[in-house]
């Protein structure tokens, strides 16, 4: 198919497709005058229920659990597949793990993005586990905090070299860190099978309002989804930087 | 303008579709889905938009306070989290494919034999 016959056939579809999603858009509550029955009800029940401030961790976390669990499971085969599809392929050597360019010279790392890099790691790590341990009190949760940690590895790489990684995790440790991660979730809705009400129930004590250490399960799942999201994503980098830094075509082993 | 969020959720639909079908780099077209995908954020979130009203979150707020609804944004959460998924397995395919077959158009796709 060309190019030119290509435009047509989307220009047919995508017509009749926006047609459509316009008679039903028209059909939609006005911007601005959201009309959710389930939305209202959680704003009233969430709070007094089960101490959560944050009604869309409520929402993820405990009201919709189950989902938030198909949900993270999708990332936890995601970077099963990136893995499987980024390993060794045959002929691949392993090189030395340092930048090259066959064609330029590769300019060193400069002192400003070594000293910011490092310098704003520790922070960054601070505030990814102030982010996962706050979902059910403020906005974040495991998945938000889980992201800002994994960046924290990402800076290292930055102010450094790949190798400064390996000093710090092996792969081995990171998918053991993310298998722990996704089965926690599990276990933690396995608390509510054991007292005697339904998966994934919040069940244990709720304590009080806007403690860190409140909200029965929902800090509980969220440092484990924190645990998986952030071993996954550093899982991912890290297969992503062997891609481009450490595997070698046949003949082109290294300088 | 009560309607500009649902234009703007339906012209990154359509503006990301034409370049999914037209896109000559699996890079660019990988980043052509995610603008799709953007389309969905801004929809949910708009259709969950109260006049006047604030995030759902009941740390430092009155309880009777107007708050957007809640169901929307945990979805868009979801949303997002299977975008990142999606992207990462479509990037490893495309580095795959660049290094089978020294290129990224998906022209070349077709006309080649299996290896």
């Amino acid at each position: 198919m060309t190019l030119r016959i290509r435009r047509v056939v989307f220009l047919l579809a995508g017509g009749t497709l926006a047609a459509l999603m316009l008679g039903s858009f028209a059909a939609l509550p006005s911007f601005g005058g959201s009309h959710g029955a389930y939305g209202p009800l959680l704003d009233h029940l969430s709070v007094p229920q089960h101490h959560i401030t944050d009604v869309v961790t409520a929402v993820n976390f405990d009201y919709r659990g189950f989902d938030t669990l198909g949900e993270e499971f999708i990332f936890f085969a995601a970077v099963l597949g990136v893995a499987l599809i980024l390993r060794a392929q045959r002929g691949e050597v392993v090189g030395h793990s340092v930048d090259y360019a066959t064609d330029r010279a590769v300019p060193p790392t400069s002192d400003v993005v070594r000293v910011l890099g490092l310098g704003l790691t520790p922070p960054t790590v601070l505030f990814g586990l102030y982010v996962v341990a706050h979902g059910h009190l403020t906005p974040g949760g495991g998945f938000q905090g889980g992201v800002v940690l994994a960046t924290g590895v990402l800076l290292i790489y930055l102010a450094g070299e790949l190798e400064d990684l390996h000093g710090l995790y092996t792969e081995a440790a990171l998918e053991r860190a993310e298998a722990i991660g996704a089965a926690g979730f599990i276990g933690v809705g396995l608390l509510g099978l054991a007292a005697g009400t339904a998966f994934l129930d919040n069940t244990l004590p709720v304590g009080r309002i806007g403690s860190v250490f409140s909200a029965g399960m929902v800090p509980l799942v969220n440092a484990s989804v924190g645990l998986e999201i952030a071993a996954g994503l550093v899982l991912l980098l890290t297969n992503f930087l062997h891609q481009t830094i450490v595997l070698r075509a046949p003949g082109r082993v290294s300088r | 303008m009560t309607a500009l969020p649902f234009v703007v959720a339906l012209w990154l639909l359509f503006v990301g579709l034409y370049g999914v079908v037209t896109s000559r780099n699996l890079v660019h077209q990988i980043i052509c889905l995610s603008v799709v995908q953007a389309s969905t954020y801004v929809f949910l979130l708009s259709v969950g938009y109260s006049k006047g009203a604030t995030a759902p979150v009941f740390a430092d707020i009155p309880n009777n306070r107007v708050v957007v609804d809640p169901i929307v944004q945990a979805l868009t959460l979801t949303d997002v989290v299977v975008g990142a998924a999606v992207s990462a397995l479509l990037l490893a395919i495309a580095v795959q494919l660049h290094k089978r077959t020294g290129s990224l158009d998906p022209e070349d796709l077709r006309s080649r034999p299996s290896q």
